[in-house]
């Protein structure tokens, strides 16, 4: 097993995690680069993570393999790992001071008080908490203990940082700041980061790799522009930004058909007529008149988004999202314009006919779920 | 509480209590100093508190002292990890052996005692069932049966206060520790001991308040080698009738009492002041 080492920094094979009769991972492999920045994105409950608990040594896998430069750490406990973690809820130490919690890993390794007193004060520097350390920890905002909290964790020098949803408990704003930070700290110290999210704009923002995950399995892995342009599967296209996903036809390479019209696409390598499901992404889509139209229908909802407004537009029964610059009154017929390199083919999934179509979307719907997925996590 | 006036209700809800209090509380206090500083005469003197100068009471009390102290000692360095280790198990594994911590105070103390000097007795259950009644190993009225007795009947007021506050411990924080370096011991001694200071140091007051004055344990176990104070006390009140010299002792008991626990919130600085006395 130790001979594995073709070069992979982390490596996951095939490991399977069951929770009493709960199968959280299947069969999951996944490499990790050195100084990789990697996410982990899915819904609540697909198994991330999980996924970065194994990696953190609090979960043993039931079968497959964890190795780390080639070697097996399956049994390795968390705390001879060079991996350390961000956890979603900060985990500080409440009876310690800011400076105690950064110095907390360092005291424990017996380093020298002139060290530890260096590093803490470097590490406090690098996430602006310079002069908070006597502050207590209770005193300090939400974003602040979350800085402490990376502090805390980069002061032992950790080859790998996991970070479960670190910014999951901040607001929007914050939210936005501390991307741009963790990633510059990223690149700063040269650290492979692993990142869980649900949120896929992070995802997409920050990310080398991307890891969408679903029900326990590995549904893609890309970077941002391959994830978010080239869907795997009905699952993938629909979780990363807006999809209109269509049933249709594969007929030749660069020939598709749906919604009853032939379109030129850049695809190929398909069967001769492979049904295969379409994705439409909302801001391919031009807005023309009927007549000019490849595609043409009603519009059923309009809504104003700040940079565009999106429409729903009911073709044949199948409701298409579209956003455009142009406002479009309720009720008013369009044609709609999709050029060959706004056609994305996928392969027919188990999630195909699941997502895509946008007949019971209203701005209420997606609020309420968005609020119940924040809730779950 | 604010400092703004107290609603109606608030006092009504608070009135039984306050009756309570000084009826059961203020009143006896009161009395209790009063006869302190007064001879039977109701004159003012302080012979009743001079008099616990003596040689034979002080040494009384520091018998007493002593034996509370390594009695709470004792239920301290059983309870603690007997409360980590029940915090670790399955909820349903907690509650039942909490419940089985508790189930000796369902008997009353009186009983458990004497129970207890059955077992220990040289011609008790245990020395019948080692077989040595011919040569018994002699345990009742020595020090040993009277820490013994005060461990046993106090023990689960240590055991529960900890375990309220090891189970109740943030679980990311433990394994931020060991993500941080600390393996099984070193999360005990770093995080979870300092954790759990506030319900260690309620739990060494339950022990060592009721320890030190105990009556019933060193008399029933301790025969009359090992008279505590609060024998004493009895004494004075229901034999010798000597009312203001009992008050006197009860008087400095009280003083020794708030003393140490002063002494032990001192020892564990922590703001959050959870079930602190003091």
């Amino acid at each position: 097993m130790n001979e594995l080492s073709n070069g992979a920094f982390l490596r996951l094979q095939n490991i399977s995690v069951k929770f009493d009769d709960d199968q959280i991972l299947y069969n999951l492999s996944l490499d990790i680069n050195e100084k990789e920045f990697v996410t982990l994105l899915g819904p609540s409950g697909c198994g991330k993570t999980t996924t970065l608990r194994i990696l953190g040594g609090f979960v043993t896998p039931d079968s497959g393999d964890v190795l780390f430069e080639g070697k097996r750490i399956n049994d390795v406990p968390p705390y001879e790992r060079q991996i350390n973690t961000i956890f979603q809820k900060y985990a500080l130490f409440p009876h310690l001071n800011v400076f105690e919690n950064v110095a907390f890993g360092l005291r424990v390794q017996k380093k020298p008080e002139s060290e530890i007193k260096k590093t803490v004060n470097e590490m406090l520097e690098l996430v602006n908490l310079k002069g908070f350390g006597k502050r207590d920890i209770n005193s300090l905002s939400g974003g602040q203990q979350q800085r402490v909290s990376i502090a805390r964790a980069l002061a032992v020098k950790p080859r790998v940082l996991l970070l479960d949803e670190p910014l999951g408990a901040l607001d929007l704003k914050l939210r936005k700041d501390m991307q741009v930070e963790l990633k510059n700290i990223q690149q700063r110290l040269g650290i492979t980061f692993i990142y869980v999210t649900h949120d896929q704009e992070e995802a997409l923002s920050m990310s080398d790799t991307v890891v969408v995950m679903d029900n326990g399995r590995i549904q893609q892995i890309g970077t941002p522009l391959d994830i978010y342009n080239e869907p795997e599967n009905a699952f993938v296209a629909d979780f990363i930004g807006e999809s209109n996903i269509i049933d249709g036809v594969m007929l030749e390479d660069f020939k598709a058909s749906f919604a009853g019209k032939t379109f030129d696409c850049l695809d190929k390598g398909f069967n001769a007529n492979e049904p295969v499901d379409v994705v439409v992404r909302p801001e391919d889509v031009d807005v023309v008149p009927v007549e000019k139209g490849m595609l043409s229908g009603e519009v059923t909802s309009v809504t104003f988004k700040g940079v565009h407004f999106e429409i729903i537009v009911d073709i044949n029964g199948f409701k298409w999202m579209i956003q455009t610059t142009d406002y479009e009154p309720v009720g008013a017929k369009i044609g709609l314009y999709i050029e060959p390199d706004a056609i994305h083919i996928m392969k027919k999934s188990e999630y195909s006919g699941v997502f895509g179509d946008y007949s019971s979307y209203s701005d209420e719907l997606e609020k309420l779920s968005e609020n119940v997925e924040e809730e779950n996590e | 509480m604010n400092n703004k006036r107290t609603s109606l209700l608030q006092r009504f809800v608070a009135a039984p209590y306050t009756v309570w209090s000084v009826l059961f509380i203020v009143i006896p206090l009161v009395m209790v100093v009063y006869y302190t500083f007064t001879d039977s005469n109701g004159v003012f003197t302080t012979v009743n508190v001079a008099k616990l100068v003596e040689k034979e009471y002080l040494s009384i009390f520091a018998r007493s002292v002593a034996y509370a102290f390594i009695a709470t000692v004792v239920c301290l360095v059983i309870a603690f990890p007997l409360a980590y280790f029940i915090s670790q198990t399955k909820p349903r594994t907690q509650k039942l052996a909490i419940m089985l911590t508790m189930l000796p105070m369902w008997t009353n103390l009186v009983i458990r005692t004497y129970s207890l000097g059955n077992l220990i007795e040289d011609t008790g259950v245990i020395n019948t069932a080692l077989g040595l009644l011919d040569n018994p190993i002699h345990m009742i009225n020595t020090p040993f049966a009277v820490i013994l007795g005060m461990v046993y009947n106090y023990l689960p007021f240590m055991v529960l206060p900890i375990h309220t506050v090891i189970s109740k411990l943030d679980k990311n924080v433990i394994e931020a520790s060991q993500d941080l370096g600390c393996n099984k011991f070193k999360v005990i001694t770093k995080v979870i001991l300092p954790l759990s200071k506030s319900g260690i140091v309620s739990g060494i007051t339950m022990v060592f308040v009721p320890a030190i004055s105990t009556f019933y344990i060193s008399k029933k176990l301790g025969g009359t080698d090992n008279r505590l104070i609060g024998e004493v006390i009895e004494d004075s009140f229901l034999y010798s009738e000597n009312w203001n010299f009992g008050s006197a002792i009860s008087f400095v008991l009280m003083i020794i009492i708030m003393l140490s626990i002063a002494i032990v919130n001192k020892f564990s600085d922590d703001e959050e002041g959870g079930g602190m006395l003091l």
